[in-house]
């Protein structure tokens, strides 16, 4: 077996541990990592993968467990440590000073210098000469800023290799890129694997792992799986082993919607920036539509362009079989369609105001007698509410903020159920909620799909997606890249469309 | 090429370009339309009224780089001068005095620099304490009674030769003496100039502007260099105090309200971003020229100068606006 990746051992993680409040975040994990192979790192969302590589790179400190690089014992508290030493990383989110140059972001905090001054030539020129030996062609003394997403990704690989990385861990590289540049990408990745660097790459994407990892590792819920060679493994081996956890919530059978019930949302060629491209889809009353897909897939954008939040490039969408044009929240609820926002912190609810008054906030139109606000119909409105949701609170008056998450929840819901709203988008509705409460949201969603409501709800979680839908809508990469029944529906099968590009 | 070229104007703001041109063309408009504006001593009257916002924009051109704010510069300016004031009165000589002035200035700037980049509050909240603290400081430290600085032929009065040189041997078109503190602006203004854009200090304070985060994990001690800002900025305020006690002599306690807001509406019409990672001294300094032109010319033109405000306020607005507008066409 060993025989197929020769390269000395250069890097291993053993027994990796990590707690945050609340969250076991990665539990005994190990990794090992050799010159020159590329080495998957795979999961679902929240696996931990990211957690195990800030704990690699410094950014935060492991718990227990030892990394040995190099054969030595190293304990990393700061980023700067773990670059010195030869790790560096290229972030998802690029870390880019967009007002500096190019050669600036690149030798930033190893600047050189003539005297007491900053040689800016001398800086470009190696810029320059890094570039060439990537065969890339970018003008050191371009704005960051100027450069296409692609291009900034290349000049953060340039930054690791100039501080002489011998480990550069590439953290979902090819999310933002076009095809021509994943090319580009991987030439590199290539070259650098001649060079016997030692590359992790973390990549949701099945096609990629298949063409430029050596190995594959898959972690799930902050655990190790296992190990593959990704020559002699299948894309299944690997879904499988990336949802093969033990099924807590048992999954709906069949969909609760009559074969005649009419199309209340009726979304056609949707498109709406670089996240939204050409979805169409239809939500029947008393439906709950699933919204399935892993990270960075548009769901949440999609949700964002029908409520107005975004701008809509094309598309059209019909309510109740009737056009409607959505260019602000406002028109959407005026169309009956409410939001509710996975963070509900900063876009569903105001902490610091009452229950009531979160209550009637989308509809104080309703409350109001002239100028003044009627305090008796609202906190009567708000007490209807509260009974109905069943929402635990001391009084209507009391603020928002002490309330649970699951209780904020139900405000949040309150307030779209008191505009009228019949079509709800709940967008990763128990994030953050605990198990109890979840169960509650969960009858308080049946319930209202149960009186006529129809729901979009956009999640993460494979198993509260199969438990709830009626139907699945899977996205990848901003496409619709498939639409199943609860019947069909499975894990593998979500996990299959989530992952196919194109 | 071209594209890059073209690129580079853009970056560099249309901003700075509304300025410049506003600051030739006003100066072409009370030339011509203002009766003896044109000559030496209204020149150096200009200068005269550009030195302590000039001072203190240049300081609180580097908070503002990195995205802060600093409300405190105009009540510290004054505070430090009547501290120092008070202190030569009771018998210390003028040069400690004036060491003493500029190492508050940086005390304050420390302080507030720590308070924002290791306490974590807000830079607004933090300097608009310290801005209440400098000003009841002055009126607590001279018993709200106003303090005189020396002129003439008195000892202590060489300091003023920094600002403003007159000696009797001038030519009576000179009568209006040498602008020396408008020298100082200008060499000042070169040094630190080259502080941000050619040393680690100025790199690391225009990275952390743009984004702290990416700066702090490529290694640099962005605590260290955001706190340095405000020290600078501290520093300036000094000085500017004490340019202002050298020009206006009698300082009030309670004053110095309001400085601050000159100060960045200069820095601002220069072209450096409230949201940091970008600015320049350069700019701030024509920002500064063109308030202080407005000041001096409109009564040349039979405006009173409290049409200074109303006009600056245009001038801020649209050399902003400019700069929103043309970002939003590139689409970023």
């Amino acid at each position: 077996m060993d025989g197929e990746i020769v390269g000395d051992v250069i890097l291993t993680m053993k027994g990796i541990d990590k707690s945050f409040p609340g969250v076991h975040a990665l539990k005994e994990v190990d990794f090992d990592l050799r010159k020159g192979e590329v080495h998957a790192l795979m999961g679902e969302n929240g696996a931990g993968k990211s957690t195990l590589m800030k704990v690699l790179t410094g950014i935060y400190s492991k718990d227990s467990g030892t990394i040995t690089f190099e054969g030595q014992e190293v304990n990393f508290t700061t980023p700067k440590e773990a670059q010195d030493i030869g790790i560096s990383i290229v972030h998802q989110e690029l870390n880019m000073m967009n007002h500096l140059t190019v050669a600036q972001n690149i030798f930033i905090g190893r600047e050189k210098m003539n005297g007491k001054l900053i040689n800016d030539k001398k800086m470009n020129e190696e810029a320059a000469k890094l570039f060439e030996r990537l065969n890339i062609n970018i003008n050191p003394a371009e704005k960051m800023g100027n450069l296409t997403v692609g291009k900034q990704q290349m000049c953060e690989i340039a930054k690791a290799i100039s501080r002489d990385a011998k480990v550069i861990i590439f953290d979902e590289p090819s999310a933002a890129l076009t095809e021509a540049e994943i090319d580009e990408l991987f030439k590199i990745i290539r070259d650098l694997r001649e060079k016997n660097l030692g590359i992790i790459y973390i990549s949701h994407r099945m096609d990629e792992i298949k063409v430029i990892t050596d190995r594959v590792t898959v972690m799930r819920d902050g655990e190790y799986v296992g190990t593959l060679i990704t020559e002699k493994c299948t894309k299944d081996d690997i879904i499988n082993m990336m949802v093969g956890r033990v099924i807590y919530e048992d999954p709906k059978e069949k969909s609760n919607v009559p074969d005649d019930a009419p199309v209340v949302l009726s979304v056609k060629n949707l498109n709406a920036g670089k996240m939204v491209k050409d979805v169409s889809f239809d939500l029947r009353k008393g439906e709950i539509l699933g919204f399935s897909g892993l990270m960075g897939a548009g769901r949440t954008e999609t949700a964002r362009a029908i409520f107005g939040a975004d701008k809509i490039d094309s598309g059209e969408i019909f309510v109740n079989g009737e056009k409607v044009v959505i260019k602000s929240p406002q028109d959407a609820v005026n169309a009956g369609i409410g939001y509710l926002s996975e963070d509900r912190k900063r876009y569903g609810i105001i902490v610091e105001k009452t229950v009531a008054e979160n209550t009637t906030m989308a509809s104080l139109d309703n409350f109001a007698n002239g100028l003044f606000i009627d305090k008796a119909k609202e906190k009567e409105a708000a007490v209807e509410y509260v009974e109905k949701l069943k929402t635990k609170t001391p009084t209507v008056d009391t603020k928002v903020v002490s309330l649970s998450g699951g209780n904020q929840q139900k405000v949040v819901i309150a307030k779209w159920l008191v505009r009228d709203c019949d079509i709800l988008i709940f967008d990763e509705p128990t994030r953050g909620i605990d198990v109890g409460a979840k169960s509650e949201i969960y009858h308080l969603m049946n319930e209202l799909v149960a009186q006529g409501k129809s729901i979009i709800m956009i999640s993460s979680e494979l198993t509260e997606v199969l438990r709830m839908s009626d139907r699945i809508v899977v996205m990848c990469e901003g496409r619709k890249t498939g639409e199943l029944s609860i019947e069909e529906a499975s894990q593998e099968a979500i996990m299959r469309a989530a992952t196919l590009r194109n | 090429m071209e594209k890059s070229v073209e690129k580079k104007t853009r970056a560099m703001g249309t901003q700075k370009l509304v300025a410049i041109v506003a600051m030739v063309a006003l100066f072409i408009f009370f030339s011509i339309f203002g009766k003896g504006f044109f000559k030496y001593s209204t020149i150096v009257s200009v200068f005269d009224s550009a030195y302590y916002i000039g001072f203190m924009a240049i300081g609180v051109t580097f908070v503002i780089i990195t995205g802060g704010i600093d409300l405190s510069i105009g009540t510290l300016c004054i505070c430090c001068s009547l501290i120092g004031g008070t202190l030569y009165q009771a018998g210390v000589p003028m040069a400690v005095a004036l060491i003493l002035i500029i190492v508050i200035g940086g005390v304050f700037g420390l302080a507030n620099g720590l308070m924002v980049s290791v306490m974590g509050l807000p830079a607004f909240i933090a300097t608009l304490g310290t801005m209440m603290i400098t000003r009841g400081l002055g009126s607590i430290v001279t018993g709200t009674a106003s303090v005189s600085f020396p002129m003439g032929d008195e000892a202590g009065a060489w300091f003023k030769n920094i600002f403003k040189f007159q000696p009797d041997w001038l030519p009576q078109n000179m009568a209006a003496g040498i602008p020396t503190g408008f020298i100082l602006l200008i060499v000042l203004a070169i040094i630190m100039a080259i502080i941000l854009n050619k040393t680690r200090p100025g790199r690391y304070i225009l990275a952390l502007g743009s984004n702290k985060e990416a700066t702090r994990l490529s290694g640099v001690n962005v605590v260290k260099w955001e706190t340095l800002a405000f020290i600078i900025s501290g520093l300036f305020a000094a000085l500017a105090g004490i340019s202002y006690a050298a020009i206006n002599v009698t300082l009030m306690p309670g004053t110095g309200n309001g400085f601050e807001l000159d100060a960045i509406a200069g820095v601002v019409i220069g072209g450096t971003s409230l949201s940091g990672g970008v600015g320049s001294i350069a700019g701030t300094l024509i920002g500064v020229f063109i308030m202080a032109i407005l000041k001096t010319g409109l009564p040349f033109v039979g405006l009173q100068p409290h049409y200074q405000l109303f006009i600056t306020g245009f001038v801020l607005i649209i050399a902003v606006f400019a700069d929103v507008a043309n970002r939003k066409k590139q689409g970023n």
